[in-house]
């Protein structure tokens, strides 16, 4: 069961709710005993197990979920957090001040950024980001095409910068970009 | 700022998913070395990525853990 923190982690977040993630956990832990004689050695384990858990949240509680799920975000520029922190003063202590602006973001900052993604969007940045798939293997997992995942990952990392940087506005971290516009610096 | 820090800013997700042809990868990794605003962003994307992985982390709850055991134990006595 060593793998059990990271797709507990997924679950959770993919459920949003400790109640529904812990029963996709024990499912999926079921799914793949009954299933193992289908595991092909050489197949990555921890993949495979992703690929039985995703399946069985898309098959079972997605169906049960209240809010219709969105399908698109509104894209945002690359390089979207990065270069609203821009104007920051540079800071004494050698790491930019953009770096130290990160050390404000707490757990329930990133997790609910993460939430806040539409499904197809957190499912690939979870898979990418968190868990470190590569391509092949998130494409493998959700059975899309690689041009897909690329396509979610890129767009959903830049959903997640802008609601951080949301939240950094909220709490007075970083201010407004219009604040600086116009000003010259460099 | 020139062409080819449009084009980093554009490629540099999959740079550093490591996803690119390696011809681009140098191209990249060259224009990084010579470029401090470019490497800049990159290390904070790559800050980020890692402030992400690291603060959504949870931890198992002991009776889950337990559920899990108790419900393949029970699976393997009906097999």
């Amino acid at each position: 069961m060593e793998y059990m923190p990271s797709l507990y982690t997924a679950a959770l977040r993919m459920t949003r709710n400790p109640s529904d993630a812990e029963d996709l956990v024990q499912e999926t832990y079921l799914k793949a005993y009954r299933a193992f004689g289908t595991f092909r050695e050489g197949t990555n384990i921890k993949a495979w197990l992703y690929r039985i858990l995703t399946n069985t949240y898309i098959n079972s509680y997605r169906a049960k979920k209240r809010r219709p799920e969105e399908t698109d975000i509104d894209d945002v520029e690359n390089l979207y957090l990065y270069r609203r922190l821009g104007g920051l003063e540079g800071a004494a202590s050698g790491r930019s001040a953009e770096d130290e602006v990160l050390d404000h973001f707490t757990e329930t900052d990133v997790k609910e950024a993460i939430e806040a993604l539409p499904e197809q969007f957190r499912m690939a940045v979870l898979l990418g980001d968190v868990e470190g798939f590569s391509y092949k293997e998130i494409a493998e997992i959700l059975d899309v095409p690689i041009g897909t995942v690329m396509s979610r990952l890129h767009r959903g990392r830049r959903a997640l910068q802008k609601r951080l940087y949301d939240f950094g506005r909220q709490r007075g971290l970083v201010s407004e970009v219009s604040d600086r516009e116009g000003t010259a610096h460099g | 700022m020139d062409s080819h820090c449009t084009e980093v800013a554009e490629l540099l997700y999959s740079y550093m998913d490591g996803e690119l042809t390696e011809e681009r990868r140098v191209l990249i990794a060259t224009h990084l070395d010579a470029c401090p605003p470019c490497l800049d962003a990159f290390d904070f994307e790559a800050e980020l990525r890692v402030v992400i992985s690291e603060r959504c982390r949870e931890r198992v709850p002991d009776h889950l853990r337990q559920r899990v055991a108790d419900a393949l134990a029970q699976l393997q006595t009906q097999t």
